[in-house]
Protein backbone atom coordinates (compact mmCIF):
# COMPACT_ATOMS: atom_id res chain seq x y z
CA UNK A 1 0.00 0.00 0.00
CA UNK A 2 1.15 3.23 -1.04
CA UNK A 3 -0.53 6.37 1.20
CA UNK A 4 0.24 9.91 -0.21
CA UNK A 5 -0.42 12.66 2.84
CA UNK A 6 -0.35 16.57 1.73
CA UNK A 7 1.28 18.64 3.89
CA UNK A 8 1.20 22.29 4.07
CA UNK A 9 3.67 24.82 5.93
CA UNK A 10 1.41 27.79 8.19
CA UNK A 11 2.53 30.05 10.75
CA UNK A 12 2.53 28.48 14.11
CA UNK A 13 -0.54 28.57 15.74
CA UNK A 14 0.41 31.15 18.52
CA UNK A 15 1.47 33.60 15.67
CA UNK A 16 -0.13 37.19 16.08
CA UNK A 17 -0.99 37.66 12.37
CA UNK A 18 0.38 41.03 10.82
CA UNK A 19 0.62 42.31 7.15
CA UNK A 20 2.97 44.49 5.05
CA UNK A 21 3.06 46.37 2.00
CA UNK A 22 -0.20 48.06 2.61
CA UNK A 23 -2.22 44.92 3.71
CA UNK A 24 -1.23 43.31 0.45
CA UNK A 25 1.14 39.99 2.19
CA UNK A 26 1.18 38.40 5.06
CA UNK A 27 4.38 39.70 7.21
CA UNK A 28 6.74 36.33 7.71
CA UNK A 29 9.17 38.55 10.11
CA UNK A 30 10.20 36.56 13.43
CA UNK A 31 7.01 33.92 12.50
CA UNK A 32 7.65 30.55 13.17
CA UNK A 33 6.20 27.61 10.11
CA UNK A 34 4.96 24.63 11.28
CA UNK A 35 3.30 21.41 9.43
CA UNK A 36 -0.24 22.20 9.87
CA UNK A 37 -1.86 20.41 12.36
CA UNK A 38 -4.58 19.07 10.75
CA UNK A 39 -1.95 17.58 8.20
CA UNK A 40 0.04 15.87 11.29
CA UNK A 41 -3.48 14.01 12.12
CA UNK A 42 -3.60 12.62 8.08
CA UNK A 43 0.37 11.96 8.40
CA UNK A 44 0.11 10.35 11.88
CA UNK A 45 -3.26 7.92 10.59
CA UNK A 46 -0.81 7.32 7.70
CA UNK A 47 1.68 6.27 9.25
CA UNK A 48 -0.65 4.12 11.44
CA UNK A 49 -2.34 2.52 8.68
CA UNK A 50 1.25 1.35 7.30
CA UNK A 51 2.93 0.12 10.23
CA UNK A 52 4.39 -3.61 10.15
CA UNK A 53 5.87 -3.09 7.17
CA UNK A 54 1.73 -3.05 5.15
CA UNK A 55 3.20 0.30 2.99
CA UNK A 56 4.92 3.37 2.50
CA UNK A 57 4.28 7.04 3.19
CA UNK A 58 4.87 9.83 1.27
CA UNK A 59 4.78 13.60 2.11
CA UNK A 60 4.23 15.81 -0.43
CA UNK A 61 4.34 19.77 -0.01
CA UNK A 62 3.86 22.55 -2.30
CA UNK A 63 6.64 25.46 -1.68
CA UNK A 64 9.64 26.77 -2.14
CA UNK A 65 13.27 25.84 -0.18
CA UNK A 66 12.40 27.51 2.75
CA UNK A 67 9.99 24.94 3.48
CA UNK A 68 12.19 21.91 3.77
CA UNK A 69 12.64 22.50 7.22
CA UNK A 70 8.78 21.35 7.67
CA UNK A 71 9.34 17.99 5.27
CA UNK A 72 12.23 17.00 7.26
CA UNK A 73 9.41 17.44 10.55
CA UNK A 74 7.14 15.38 8.72
CA UNK A 75 10.08 12.91 7.78
CA UNK A 76 11.12 12.99 11.48
CA UNK A 77 7.38 11.56 12.40
CA UNK A 78 7.67 8.83 9.85
CA UNK A 79 6.87 9.38 6.72
CA UNK A 80 9.49 7.11 4.73
CA UNK A 81 10.71 10.09 1.19
CA UNK A 82 9.08 13.05 0.88
CA UNK A 83 8.27 15.11 -2.66
CA UNK A 84 8.49 19.09 -2.25
CA UNK A 85 7.26 20.60 -6.04
CA UNK A 86 9.25 24.05 -6.48
CA UNK A 87 7.14 26.44 -6.21
CA UNK A 88 5.03 29.25 -3.60
CA UNK A 89 1.68 27.74 -3.84
CA UNK A 90 -0.03 30.55 -5.25
CA UNK A 91 -3.71 29.21 -4.24
CA UNK A 92 -5.52 25.91 -3.42
CA UNK A 93 -6.57 25.23 -7.24
CA UNK A 94 -2.52 25.69 -7.99
CA UNK A 95 -1.59 23.25 -4.96
CA UNK A 96 -3.85 20.93 -5.48
CA UNK A 97 -3.15 20.89 -9.76
CA UNK A 98 0.67 20.00 -8.81
CA UNK A 99 -0.45 17.07 -6.23
CA UNK A 100 -2.61 15.90 -9.01
CA UNK A 101 0.07 15.24 -11.14
CA UNK A 102 2.58 14.17 -9.15
CA UNK A 103 -0.51 11.35 -8.07
CA UNK A 104 -0.79 10.77 -11.56
CA UNK A 105 2.50 9.46 -12.33
CA UNK A 106 2.92 7.87 -9.68
CA UNK A 107 0.30 4.99 -7.96
CA UNK A 108 -1.41 5.84 -4.60
CA UNK A 109 -4.00 4.05 -2.75
CA UNK A 110 -5.25 7.40 -1.00
CA UNK A 111 -4.13 10.75 -0.77
CA UNK A 112 -4.79 12.43 2.68
CA UNK A 113 -5.03 15.75 3.47
CA UNK A 114 -5.88 17.47 7.10
CA UNK A 115 -9.18 18.93 6.86
CA UNK A 116 -8.44 22.54 6.33
CA UNK A 117 -4.51 24.89 6.46
CA UNK A 118 -4.80 27.45 9.27
CA UNK A 119 -3.76 30.01 7.42
CA UNK A 120 -6.10 30.46 4.60
CA UNK A 121 -8.70 27.74 5.96
CA UNK A 122 -9.99 27.12 2.92
CA UNK A 123 -10.46 23.28 2.84
CA UNK A 124 -10.01 22.98 -0.59
CA UNK A 125 -7.03 20.75 -1.95
CA UNK A 126 -8.43 17.22 -0.75
CA UNK A 127 -11.58 17.78 -3.06
CA UNK A 128 -10.01 19.41 -5.65
CA UNK A 129 -7.29 16.71 -6.01
CA UNK A 130 -10.27 14.50 -6.30
CA UNK A 131 -11.69 16.21 -9.07
CA UNK A 132 -8.34 16.47 -10.88
CA UNK A 133 -7.95 12.99 -10.34
CA UNK A 134 -11.73 12.26 -10.93
CA UNK A 135 -11.82 9.71 -8.11
CA UNK A 136 -13.88 10.07 -4.82
CA UNK A 137 -13.26 12.63 -2.09
CA UNK A 138 -14.29 12.53 1.26
CA UNK A 139 -14.36 15.78 3.45
CA UNK A 140 -13.67 16.35 7.07
CA UNK A 141 -13.23 12.89 8.16
CA UNK A 142 -12.91 11.64 11.96
CA UNK A 143 -12.21 8.09 11.90
CA UNK A 144 -10.73 6.13 8.82
CA UNK A 145 -9.84 2.41 8.93
CA UNK A 146 -8.80 0.15 5.36
CA UNK A 147 -9.06 -3.20 4.83
CA UNK A 148 -6.65 -3.54 2.36
CA UNK A 149 -9.52 -2.93 -0.41
CA UNK A 150 -11.98 -0.92 1.21
CA UNK A 151 -12.20 2.13 3.30
CA UNK A 152 -14.52 2.79 6.09
CA UNK A 153 -14.56 6.64 6.95
CA UNK A 154 -16.63 8.70 9.31
CA UNK A 155 -17.84 11.98 8.03
CA UNK A 156 -18.24 14.81 10.26
CA UNK A 157 -22.07 16.42 9.17
CA UNK A 158 -24.16 18.93 11.18
CA UNK A 159 -25.12 17.96 14.31
CA UNK A 160 -23.68 13.94 14.00
CA UNK A 161 -21.49 11.81 11.35
CA UNK A 162 -22.06 9.81 8.59
CA UNK A 163 -20.61 6.28 7.91
CA UNK A 164 -18.91 6.10 4.06
CA UNK A 165 -17.68 3.26 2.44
CA UNK A 166 -15.11 3.52 -0.46
CA UNK A 167 -13.25 1.10 -2.80
CA UNK A 168 -10.35 2.22 -5.14
CA UNK A 169 -8.49 5.21 -4.83
CA UNK A 170 -9.82 8.43 -2.92
CA UNK A 171 -9.04 11.64 -1.05
CA UNK A 172 -9.69 12.38 1.76
CA UNK A 173 -9.28 15.40 4.64
CA UNK A 174 -8.66 14.50 7.91
CA UNK A 175 -10.20 15.94 10.97
CA UNK A 176 -8.84 15.45 14.62
CA UNK A 177 -10.13 12.02 16.28
CA UNK A 178 -8.93 10.33 12.88
CA UNK A 179 -5.52 9.66 14.88
CA UNK A 180 -3.36 11.60 17.64
CA UNK A 181 -0.62 13.55 15.92
CA UNK A 182 2.78 11.45 17.01
CA UNK A 183 5.45 13.09 18.59
CA UNK A 184 8.81 13.05 16.61
CA UNK A 185 11.52 11.17 18.78
CA UNK A 186 15.01 11.54 18.56
CA UNK A 187 15.72 8.14 16.20
CA UNK A 188 12.89 9.88 14.13
CA UNK A 189 14.83 13.11 13.46
CA UNK A 190 18.23 11.50 13.42
CA UNK A 191 16.87 9.47 10.25
CA UNK A 192 14.94 12.56 8.50
CA UNK A 193 17.83 13.77 7.49
CA UNK A 194 18.73 11.22 5.01
CA UNK A 195 15.14 10.21 3.66
CA UNK A 196 14.93 10.57 0.54
CA UNK A 197 13.61 14.28 -0.51
CA UNK A 198 12.88 14.66 -4.26
CA UNK A 199 12.43 18.39 -5.65
CA UNK A 200 10.06 18.79 -8.59
CA UNK A 201 9.27 21.47 -10.89
CA UNK A 202 5.95 22.81 -11.31
CA UNK A 203 3.38 22.36 -13.92
CA UNK A 204 1.59 25.59 -15.06
CA UNK A 205 -2.01 26.42 -14.52
CA UNK A 206 -4.30 29.45 -15.11
CA UNK A 207 -4.84 31.65 -12.16
CA UNK A 208 -8.49 31.46 -11.53
CA UNK A 209 -8.30 34.78 -8.78
CA UNK A 210 -5.96 35.83 -5.98
CA UNK A 211 -6.23 37.58 -2.37
CA UNK A 212 -5.89 41.37 -2.81
CA UNK A 213 -5.74 42.63 0.39
CA UNK A 214 -5.92 41.61 4.05
CA UNK A 215 -7.93 42.87 6.87
CA UNK A 216 -7.84 42.43 10.53
CA UNK A 217 -10.94 42.25 12.74
CA UNK A 218 -11.99 45.02 14.25
CA UNK A 219 -10.67 45.47 18.34
CA UNK A 220 -13.65 45.27 20.47
CA UNK A 221 -15.02 47.76 23.07
CA UNK A 222 -14.13 47.48 26.36
CA UNK A 223 -15.68 44.49 28.42
CA UNK A 224 -18.76 45.54 30.30
CA UNK A 225 -18.14 43.53 33.43
CA UNK A 226 -21.28 42.44 35.63
CA UNK A 227 -20.24 42.12 39.66
CA UNK A 228 -20.48 38.35 40.53
CA UNK A 229 -23.52 39.38 42.98
CA UNK A 230 -25.53 40.24 40.71
CA UNK A 231 -24.86 37.88 37.85
CA UNK A 232 -28.93 37.53 37.23
CA UNK A 233 -28.01 41.44 35.48
CA UNK A 234 -26.30 39.23 32.62
CA UNK A 235 -29.51 37.70 31.56
CA UNK A 236 -31.70 41.55 31.60
CA UNK A 237 -28.45 43.10 29.90
CA UNK A 238 -28.41 40.03 27.00
CA UNK A 239 -32.01 40.54 27.02
CA UNK A 240 -32.16 44.53 26.48
CA UNK A 241 -29.05 45.70 25.44
CA UNK A 242 -27.48 43.07 23.28
CA UNK A 243 -30.57 42.09 21.91
CA UNK A 244 -29.59 38.66 21.62
CA UNK A 245 -32.04 36.44 23.38
CA UNK B 1 -26.43 34.63 -17.32
CA UNK B 2 -28.22 33.68 -14.36
CA UNK B 3 -27.16 32.95 -10.54
CA UNK B 4 -27.76 28.99 -9.15
CA UNK B 5 -27.84 28.45 -5.37
CA UNK B 6 -27.63 24.98 -4.06
CA UNK B 7 -29.82 24.28 -0.89
CA UNK B 8 -28.33 21.21 0.81
CA UNK B 9 -31.63 19.16 3.00
CA UNK B 10 -31.21 17.39 5.47
CA UNK B 11 -33.94 14.92 6.17
CA UNK B 12 -36.16 16.67 3.39
CA UNK B 13 -35.74 20.09 5.01
CA UNK B 14 -34.01 23.37 4.67
CA UNK B 15 -31.97 24.79 7.37
CA UNK B 16 -31.53 28.28 8.01
CA UNK B 17 -27.95 28.22 6.24
CA UNK B 18 -29.69 27.24 3.58
CA UNK B 19 -32.22 29.80 3.28
CA UNK B 20 -28.75 32.73 4.28
CA UNK B 21 -27.48 31.21 0.89
CA UNK B 22 -30.49 31.62 -1.31
CA UNK B 23 -30.77 35.25 0.40
CA UNK B 24 -27.09 36.25 -0.61
CA UNK B 25 -27.47 34.59 -3.84
CA UNK B 26 -30.51 36.71 -4.39
CA UNK B 27 -28.96 39.85 -3.73
CA UNK B 28 -25.90 38.97 -5.97
CA UNK B 29 -28.30 37.91 -8.89
CA UNK B 30 -30.61 41.33 -8.19
CA UNK B 31 -26.95 43.19 -8.50
CA UNK B 32 -26.33 41.74 -12.08
CA UNK B 33 -30.17 41.90 -12.79
CA UNK B 34 -30.58 38.69 -13.43
CA UNK B 35 -32.89 35.42 -11.87
CA UNK B 36 -31.76 33.39 -9.25
CA UNK B 37 -32.08 29.36 -9.59
CA UNK B 38 -31.60 26.88 -6.83
CA UNK B 39 -31.09 23.66 -7.00
CA UNK B 40 -31.93 20.86 -4.53
CA UNK B 41 -30.73 17.10 -4.21
CA UNK B 42 -32.44 14.60 -2.30
CA UNK B 43 -36.48 14.03 -2.00
CA UNK B 44 -37.91 17.45 -0.96
CA UNK B 45 -41.70 17.89 -0.73
CA UNK B 46 -42.98 20.19 -2.62
CA UNK B 47 -44.14 22.41 -0.07
CA UNK B 48 -40.61 22.83 1.22
CA UNK B 49 -39.33 23.42 -1.78
CA UNK B 50 -41.71 26.52 -3.02
CA UNK B 51 -40.22 27.82 0.37
CA UNK B 52 -37.16 28.53 -1.48
CA UNK B 53 -39.31 31.05 -2.84
CA UNK B 54 -39.59 33.15 0.18
CA UNK B 55 -36.08 34.09 -0.08
CA UNK B 56 -35.45 34.89 -3.67
CA UNK B 57 -35.37 31.71 -5.68
CA UNK B 58 -37.47 32.37 -9.09
CA UNK B 59 -37.04 28.49 -10.22
CA UNK B 60 -36.23 25.29 -8.58
CA UNK B 61 -34.35 22.41 -10.02
CA UNK B 62 -36.00 19.70 -8.10
CA UNK B 63 -33.61 16.27 -8.80
CA UNK B 64 -35.25 13.43 -7.13
CA UNK B 65 -33.23 10.34 -8.45
CA UNK B 66 -33.22 7.72 -6.21
CA UNK B 67 -29.58 7.05 -6.38
CA UNK B 68 -28.80 10.30 -4.85
CA UNK B 69 -31.43 10.18 -1.60
CA UNK B 70 -27.52 10.09 0.28
CA UNK B 71 -25.42 12.68 -0.35
CA UNK B 72 -22.32 11.35 -2.84
CA UNK B 73 -19.58 14.46 -3.35
CA UNK B 74 -18.73 13.05 -6.46
CA UNK B 75 -22.05 12.74 -8.07
CA UNK B 76 -23.57 15.98 -6.20
CA UNK B 77 -21.21 18.08 -7.87
CA UNK B 78 -21.32 16.45 -10.89
CA UNK B 79 -25.29 17.48 -11.04
CA UNK B 80 -25.08 20.81 -9.30
CA UNK B 81 -22.34 22.08 -12.43
CA UNK B 82 -24.48 20.24 -15.16
CA UNK B 83 -27.64 22.53 -13.77
CA UNK B 84 -25.24 25.32 -13.69
CA UNK B 85 -24.36 24.99 -17.40
CA UNK B 86 -27.74 24.07 -18.26
CA UNK B 87 -28.98 27.60 -16.62
CA UNK B 88 -26.23 29.44 -18.06
CA UNK B 89 -25.39 30.27 -14.52
CA UNK B 90 -21.45 31.35 -14.37
CA UNK B 91 -22.08 31.66 -10.04
CA UNK B 92 -22.65 29.12 -7.39
CA UNK B 93 -23.82 30.17 -4.07
CA UNK B 94 -23.29 27.49 -1.11
CA UNK B 95 -23.48 26.90 1.98
CA UNK B 96 -20.05 26.45 3.70
CA UNK B 97 -21.34 23.45 5.76
CA UNK B 98 -19.82 20.20 6.21
CA UNK B 99 -20.84 19.13 2.60
CA UNK B 100 -20.50 22.33 0.75
CA UNK B 101 -17.15 22.48 1.43
CA UNK B 102 -16.77 18.72 0.08
CA UNK B 103 -18.55 19.88 -2.67
CA UNK B 104 -17.36 23.83 -3.46
CA UNK B 105 -13.61 23.11 -4.56
CA UNK B 106 -14.98 19.85 -7.04
CA UNK B 107 -17.86 22.35 -8.48
CA UNK B 108 -14.73 25.00 -9.33
CA UNK B 109 -12.58 22.54 -10.91
CA UNK B 110 -15.66 21.40 -13.25
CA UNK B 111 -16.51 24.73 -14.13
CA UNK B 112 -12.86 26.36 -13.99
CA UNK B 113 -14.24 28.61 -11.60
CA UNK B 114 -12.48 30.49 -9.05
CA UNK B 115 -13.80 29.85 -5.45
CA UNK B 116 -13.76 31.63 -2.28
CA UNK B 117 -15.08 29.93 0.65
CA UNK B 118 -15.53 30.88 4.21
CA UNK B 119 -17.07 34.22 2.44
CA UNK B 120 -18.69 36.44 5.12
CA UNK B 121 -20.15 39.27 2.99
CA UNK B 122 -21.48 40.17 -0.26
CA UNK B 123 -19.00 40.56 -3.41
CA UNK B 124 -17.38 44.11 -3.92
CA UNK B 125 -17.94 44.85 -7.36
CA UNK B 126 -16.28 48.23 -8.02
CA UNK B 127 -13.55 47.14 -10.78
CA UNK B 128 -13.56 43.82 -10.13
CA UNK B 129 -15.11 41.07 -8.18
CA UNK B 130 -13.69 41.13 -4.35
CA UNK B 131 -14.97 38.97 -1.72
CA UNK B 132 -14.18 38.73 1.89
CA UNK B 133 -13.67 35.74 3.73
CA UNK B 134 -12.22 34.64 7.01
CA UNK B 135 -8.30 33.71 7.22
CA UNK B 136 -5.94 32.59 9.94
CA UNK B 137 -8.75 31.20 11.62
CA UNK B 138 -10.56 34.28 12.31
CA UNK B 139 -7.24 36.13 13.06
CA UNK B 140 -7.78 38.11 9.86
CA UNK B 141 -10.19 38.41 7.02
CA UNK B 142 -8.65 37.84 3.41
CA UNK B 143 -10.30 40.17 0.14
CA UNK B 144 -10.10 37.69 -3.04
CA UNK B 145 -10.54 38.95 -5.96
CA UNK B 146 -11.83 36.63 -8.51
CA UNK B 147 -10.75 37.47 -12.73
CA UNK B 148 -12.29 33.94 -14.13
CA UNK B 149 -15.87 33.87 -16.05
CA UNK B 150 -17.54 31.29 -13.43
CA UNK B 151 -17.05 31.42 -9.69
CA UNK B 152 -17.73 29.21 -6.83
CA UNK B 153 -18.76 31.27 -3.38
CA UNK B 154 -19.54 29.23 -0.04
CA UNK B 155 -21.07 31.47 2.54
CA UNK B 156 -20.22 30.64 6.01
CA UNK B 157 -22.74 29.73 8.01
CA UNK B 158 -24.83 33.41 10.47
CA UNK B 159 -22.66 35.63 8.36
CA UNK B 160 -25.19 37.21 5.97
CA UNK B 161 -28.83 36.79 7.56
CA UNK B 162 -31.70 35.67 6.23
CA UNK B 163 -33.95 38.03 3.88
CA UNK B 164 -37.33 37.27 2.93
CA UNK B 165 -38.10 38.49 -1.06
CA UNK B 166 -41.80 38.02 -2.33
CA UNK B 167 -40.59 35.62 -5.10
CA UNK B 168 -42.76 32.87 -6.27
CA UNK B 169 -40.54 29.52 -6.88
CA UNK B 170 -41.34 27.59 -10.04
CA UNK B 171 -40.49 23.85 -9.50
CA UNK B 172 -39.06 22.00 -12.78
CA UNK B 173 -37.56 18.34 -12.13
CA UNK B 174 -33.80 18.03 -13.37
CA UNK B 175 -32.81 14.60 -14.40
CA UNK B 176 -29.23 14.82 -15.00
CA UNK B 177 -27.33 11.62 -16.20
CA UNK B 178 -25.44 9.91 -13.28
CA UNK B 179 -22.25 8.24 -14.18
CA UNK B 180 -22.03 5.16 -12.08
CA UNK B 181 -17.78 5.98 -11.86
CA UNK B 182 -19.48 9.19 -9.70
CA UNK B 183 -21.34 6.91 -7.50
CA UNK B 184 -18.29 4.92 -6.21
CA UNK B 185 -18.51 5.98 -2.34
CA UNK B 186 -21.61 4.66 -0.58
CA UNK B 187 -23.36 6.31 2.35
CA UNK B 188 -23.31 2.93 5.21
CA UNK B 189 -25.17 4.95 7.77
CA UNK B 190 -26.26 8.31 8.86
CA UNK B 191 -25.99 9.06 13.10
CA UNK B 192 -27.85 12.36 13.29
CA UNK B 193 -28.90 13.68 17.31
CA UNK B 194 -32.17 15.49 16.11
CA UNK B 195 -32.50 16.82 19.41
CA UNK B 196 -29.10 19.02 19.64
CA UNK B 197 -28.29 22.31 17.73
CA UNK B 198 -25.62 21.73 15.51
CA UNK B 199 -22.76 24.18 16.53
CA UNK B 200 -21.85 25.34 13.39
CA UNK B 201 -25.17 26.33 12.49
CA UNK B 202 -26.04 27.70 16.29
CA UNK B 203 -27.34 31.08 16.97
CA UNK B 204 -26.41 31.08 20.47
CA UNK B 205 -23.12 28.67 22.23
CA UNK B 206 -22.93 28.05 25.57
CA UNK B 207 -18.71 27.13 25.98
CA UNK B 208 -17.17 25.71 28.82
CA UNK B 209 -12.98 24.94 29.62
CA UNK B 210 -10.99 23.00 32.04
CA UNK B 211 -12.63 26.02 35.05
CA UNK B 212 -15.36 23.34 35.18
CA UNK B 213 -12.91 20.74 36.42
CA UNK B 214 -14.51 17.45 35.10
CA UNK B 215 -17.04 15.98 32.88
CA UNK B 216 -19.58 15.13 35.73
CA UNK B 217 -20.08 19.37 36.16
CA UNK B 218 -20.83 19.76 32.19
CA UNK B 219 -24.86 19.47 33.86
CA UNK B 220 -25.27 23.05 34.40
CA UNK B 221 -23.70 23.93 30.94
CA UNK B 222 -26.21 21.93 29.46
CA UNK B 223 -29.01 23.39 31.48
CA UNK B 224 -28.10 26.64 30.58
CA UNK B 225 -27.44 25.75 26.81
CA UNK B 226 -31.14 23.93 26.71
CA UNK B 227 -32.79 27.09 28.19
CA UNK B 228 -31.04 29.43 26.15
CA UNK B 229 -31.67 26.88 22.78
CA UNK B 230 -27.98 27.11 22.45
CA UNK B 231 -25.13 24.87 21.48
CA UNK B 232 -22.43 23.04 23.65
CA UNK B 233 -19.56 23.87 22.80
CA UNK B 234 -15.65 23.21 24.28
CA UNK B 235 -12.11 24.44 24.69
CA UNK B 236 -9.42 22.61 22.98
CA UNK B 237 -7.62 20.71 26.76
CA UNK B 238 -11.53 19.34 27.54
CA UNK B 239 -12.01 17.61 24.05
CA UNK B 240 -8.27 16.61 24.59
CA UNK B 241 -8.50 15.21 27.59
CA UNK B 242 -12.16 13.22 26.50
CA UNK B 243 -14.51 15.15 28.51
CA UNK B 244 -16.41 16.45 25.58
CA UNK B 245 -16.10 15.05 22.06
CA UNK B 246 -14.13 16.36 19.22
CA UNK B 247 -17.08 17.62 17.60
CA UNK B 248 -17.54 20.12 20.22
CA UNK B 249 -13.98 21.74 20.27
CA UNK B 250 -13.91 25.33 18.42
CA UNK B 251 -10.64 27.27 18.45
CA UNK B 252 -8.01 27.27 15.77
CA UNK B 253 -7.49 23.61 15.79
CA UNK B 254 -11.22 23.00 16.51
CA UNK B 255 -13.87 24.72 13.96
CA UNK B 256 -14.43 28.51 14.11
CA UNK B 257 -17.79 29.39 14.70
CA UNK B 258 -19.41 33.06 14.58
CA UNK B 259 -22.93 32.92 16.80
CA UNK B 260 -25.29 36.13 17.92
CA UNK B 261 -23.93 35.22 21.57
CA UNK B 262 -21.04 33.03 22.97
CA UNK B 263 -20.65 32.26 26.86
CA UNK B 264 -17.43 31.17 27.38
CA UNK B 265 -17.04 29.43 31.24
CA UNK B 266 -13.97 28.60 32.60
CA UNK B 267 -11.82 29.46 29.60
CA UNK B 268 -9.13 31.45 29.96
CA UNK B 269 -8.90 32.47 26.17
CA UNK B 270 -5.65 30.87 24.67
CA UNK B 271 -4.79 32.76 21.40
CA UNK B 272 -5.92 29.83 19.53
CA UNK B 273 -9.43 29.41 21.02
CA UNK B 274 -10.08 33.09 20.42
CA UNK B 275 -9.02 32.82 16.81
CA UNK B 276 -11.87 30.01 16.47
CA UNK B 277 -14.41 32.27 18.04
CA UNK B 278 -13.44 35.60 17.88
CA UNK B 279 -16.14 37.00 15.22
CA UNK B 280 -19.22 35.93 17.32
CA UNK B 281 -21.03 38.91 17.68
CA UNK B 282 -21.52 39.12 21.31
CA UNK B 283 -19.08 37.35 24.10
CA UNK B 284 -19.75 36.95 27.47
CA UNK B 285 -16.78 35.20 29.35
CA UNK B 286 -17.31 34.03 32.71
CA UNK B 287 -13.57 33.11 34.90
CA UNK B 288 -12.50 33.74 38.09
CA UNK B 289 -9.34 35.07 37.14
CA UNK B 290 -9.86 38.88 36.22
CA UNK B 291 -6.46 38.67 34.41
CA UNK B 292 -7.95 35.91 32.12
CA UNK B 293 -6.75 37.49 28.40
CA UNK B 294 -10.29 35.89 27.13
CA UNK B 295 -11.79 39.45 29.27
CA UNK B 296 -9.98 42.02 26.22
CA UNK B 297 -12.37 40.28 24.20
CA UNK B 298 -15.64 40.23 25.58
CA UNK B 299 -18.43 42.40 25.40
CA UNK B 300 -19.92 40.84 29.24
CA UNK B 301 -17.55 39.57 31.76
CA UNK B 302 -18.06 38.24 34.96
CA UNK B 303 -15.23 37.99 37.57
CA UNK B 304 -16.15 34.85 39.56
CA UNK B 305 -16.15 30.92 40.60
CA UNK B 306 -18.77 29.47 37.40
CA UNK B 307 -20.20 27.38 40.05
CA UNK B 308 -22.10 29.78 41.61
CA UNK B 309 -22.33 32.11 38.61
CA UNK B 310 -23.66 29.51 36.12
CA UNK B 311 -26.67 28.04 38.65
CA UNK B 312 -27.93 32.46 39.12
CA UNK B 313 -27.87 32.68 35.71
CA UNK B 314 -29.91 29.66 35.12
CA UNK B 315 -32.50 30.62 38.23
CA UNK B 316 -32.66 34.48 35.98
CA UNK B 317 -33.31 32.63 32.80
CA UNK B 318 -35.99 30.87 34.09
CA UNK B 319 -37.60 33.74 35.80
CA UNK B 320 -36.89 35.82 32.85
CA UNK B 321 -38.69 32.80 30.01
CA UNK B 322 -41.53 33.37 33.13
Amino acid sequence: MKILVCISNVPDTTTKITFTNDNTQFNTAGVQFIVNPYDEIALSRAIELCEGGKGTVTVINVGESATEPTIRKALAIGADDAVRVNAAPRDAYFTAFQIAEYAKANDFNMILCGRESIDYNGSQVAAMIGEFLDIPSISIIKKLDFDGTTATVEREIEGGKEVVSVTGKFVASCAEGTAEAKIPNMRGIMSARTKPLTVVEAVAIEELGKVTKFETPAPRGAVKLVPAENAEELITLLHTEAKVI
Amino acid sequence: MSVLVYVEQADGKFKKSVFEAVSYAKAIADNQNTNLTAISIGNVSETELKELGKYGASKVLNVAADQLKNFVNQAYASVIAEAAKKEDANLVVLSNSFSGKGLAPRIAVKLKAGLVDGAVELPNFDGGFAVKKTAFSGKAFAITTLTSDNKVIALNPNAFGVKENSAEATIENFTPEIKSTDLTAIVKEIVRATNKISLPDAELVVSAGRGLKGPENWGMIEELADLLGAATACSKPVSDADWRPHSEHVGQTGIAISPNLYIAIGISGAIQHLAGVSSSKVIVVINKDPEAPFFKVADYGIVGDAFEIVPKIIAALKAHKG
